[in-house]
């Protein structure tokens, strides 16, 4: 019996339904199916004490204010319920006809839509440029370059926002001094709200493409080298390889990487926060910028609550769409 | 083109590069240790004429910098022990205990990590509110416990964990937590670490969570306090600069350290799933 557990990883913990015949004996259950857990099984048991706390964790703190969200959303829920919670009525979904009505969430849905349309490809594309470079058969000091290029990943957002909103400053920023030096004017980055929201992206940009780069290099490793060299020999240049070999090759990655963008470029909020609050003329207020002064400035914590049902519902929607277009694509 | 062009061009690219990633880094330490005033000449210089570290010392003297450095490491430690031991017992029982549903658990568990944690937020204040948590490091530490990426992350190493280890220890009379805590966890070390450091960065770098639930600044984290910090001071340059440093070199020296670790973090998370 012992050396039969020894090689049969269900025995002793389940019995599982395509346990050995030699558990059969065991099998005195008259009921028609063998339950695929025992009770007296000991494994299960702790299996439930294993994980109770985390389920308890996610459950409580996540579950259910994801749920009591969908809830409060279809309520009035403002300052005076947040004293006395009776006052609160449901209103079905009037902050969702609210909104559509609102100039100030569009400007919102536009300013977001800005940021993941033209920050999203533009990161995407600088960490597979940044990926290639660092990959290539001719670098040396590669684990350098790949340490360097992710070091903004791990820094705090809150601080290089800081430092970035300084390198943009109008009057004596850096930026400003390096494109004078060939002959641009100045420009206020943070002050204009034609510049704003590209200023902010420039900062995301940097902060993030290491992220994607180190994913886009070790999609690039599983490249077949022999690809390269049939093409090499059949006459194809840099960009037909590119082209015709590293992008198919990386369709998977690409997936990946496009859809965890796009919902992290969704979530833009530190951002706009520390470097503009939201301005100038509210250029550079995001849908979570708008969740957060709704419900955490104002109080209105049921219409708060429908403007992140909405920004969820976007992100599902986004994210169906690549799936669609990256699945169609050759 | 030969080969010897081709490898300068691509390592003058991979120099520009680094260049212009690592600048906005050296530059926040370079004008933090400018005297008063001269980060905001025109045009601004490279390095301080006279480095000081005066302002990193009115940081601690009067901003209260050590409060809320010690308030984030806190609030960091706390988080990345209880969610590792939380996260650790439940990974490896999706991996290695059966039960029923199990399979059926995880799927859900994994379906909801498209939910944005922000959806939670306003309901989650109320709930903090109710339990008398707002204004405490138990309102940001309680809700970070435990998460699904962890989770997820602890039971794709475990599932290499060979059947037959545990066996062996079931056979020889160790209780269930035994084999968990002697045999699995020892295993499960170098995911361990990396689950370790992503959550100590994580929780050092959260912002809009704390920026909620902690309103009193004796509690503030760094982020938080940071970002309140900018909004007095705008013009004072060199000390917001010294104030960012504070604020994002622990959490860089960590990676730099460990980076190899990180980096797994990302594969594991990444492309396996």
């Amino acid at each position: 019996m012992s050396t039969v557990t020894h090689t049969d990883e269900d025995l002793a913990t389940t019995l599982g339904p395509p346990a050995a015949p030699a558990s059969a004996p065991q099998q005195t259950d008259p009921g028609p199916r063998w339950r695929p857990s025992l009770p007296e099984s000991a494994a299960s048991r702790a299996a439930l004490f294993f994980i109770a706390p985390s389920l308890l964790v996610i459950g409580g703190f996540f579950f259910l204010p994801v749920a009591a969200a969908l809830a409060l959303s279809l309520t009035d829920f403002d300052l005076y319920a947040l004293a006395d919670p009776g006052t609160a009525r449901f209103v079905g979904l009037k902050n969702y006809v609210e909104l559509v009505g609102d100039p100030d969430f569009w400007q919102a849905l536009r300013n977001t839509a800005y940021f993941v349309v033209v920050g999203g490809p533009l990161s995407v594309a600088v960490s597979l440029g940044a990926a290639i470079l660092v990959s290539s058969k001719l670098t040396k000091w590669k684990g350098l370059w790949r340490t360097v290029f992710f070091a903004p990943v791990v820094t705090t957002l809150v601080a290089v926002a800081v430092v970035w909103r300084y390198l943009y400053n109008a009057e004596y920023g850096l930026l400003n001094s390096a494109l004078g030096a060939v002959g641009v004017p100045a420009i206020d980055w943070l002050g204009d709200p034609v510049w704003a929201m590209p200023a902010i992206i420039g900062l995301a940009v940097w902060k993030n493409f290491g992220y994607n780069m180190i994913i886009f290099v070790a999609g690039l490793a599983g490249v077949p080298e022999e690809l390269y060299e049939a093409a090499q020999l059949d006459g194809a240049g840099w960009w037909a390889r590119f082209r015709h070999i590293t992008v198919p090759e990386l369709a998977p990655t690409f997936l990946f990487v496009g859809v965890i963008t796009m919902i992290g470029y969704f979530q833009l909020f530190a951002e706009p926060y520390v470097m503009t609050e939201g301005g100038p003329l509210r250029a550079t207020v995001s849908v979570v910028y708008l969740m957060y002064e709704e419900g955490f400035k104002w109080w209105n914590l049921g219409y708060a609550s429908a403007v992140a049902f909405v920004l969820f519902a976007l992100m599902m929607v986004g994210t169906l769409i690549q799936l669609r277009l990256q699945r169609s694509d050759p | 083109m030969s080969r010897r062009l081709a490898t300068t061009l691509l390592h003058g690219a991979l120099l520009v590069g680094a260049a212009l990633t690592a600048f906005p880094l050296l530059w926040m330490v370079s004008a933090s240790l400018m005297p008063t005033g001269e980060a905001s000449a025109f045009p601004p210089p490279r390095l301080p004429s006279a480095p000081t570290i005066e302002h990193y010392l009115a940081l601690f003297a009067r901003a209260d910098m050590g409060r809320y450095l010690l308030n984030s490491a806190l609030v960091a430690t706390a988080v990345t022990l209880v969610s590792l031991f939380i996260n650790s017992l439940a990974g490896y029982a999706f991996a290695k205990l059966r039960f029923r549903g199990r399979e059926r658990l995880f799927k859900a568990l994994l379906a909801a990590l498209v939910i944005p944690a922000q959806v939670a937020m306003l309901p989650l204040f109320l709930e903090m509110r109710a339990l008398g948590l707002v204004n405490s490091y138990a309102g940001v530490i309680v809700p970070a416990a435990a998460s699904i990426f962890g989770i997820f992350l602890i039971r794709q190493f475990a599932l290499s964990i060979p059947d037959s280890l545990l066996e062996a220890a079931r056979i020889d009379g160790a209780t269930e937590f035994e084999i968990y805590w002697r045999v699995a966890l020892p295993l499960l070390r170098p995911v361990l670490v990396t689950l370790a450091l992503f959550t100590f960065m994580g929780s050092w770098n959260d912002f809009m969570w704390p920026l909620i639930v902690l309103t009193d600044d004796d509690l503030y984290t760094l982020p938080v306090a940071l970002a309140t910090l900018t909004r007095e001071r705008v013009q004072d340059n060199e000390f917001m600069m010294a104030g960012a440093v504070v604020t994002t070199l622990p959490v860089l020296v960590v990676f730099l350290a460990l980076q190899r670790q990180y980096v797994r973090g990302i594969m594991l998370g990444g492309v396996k799933g």
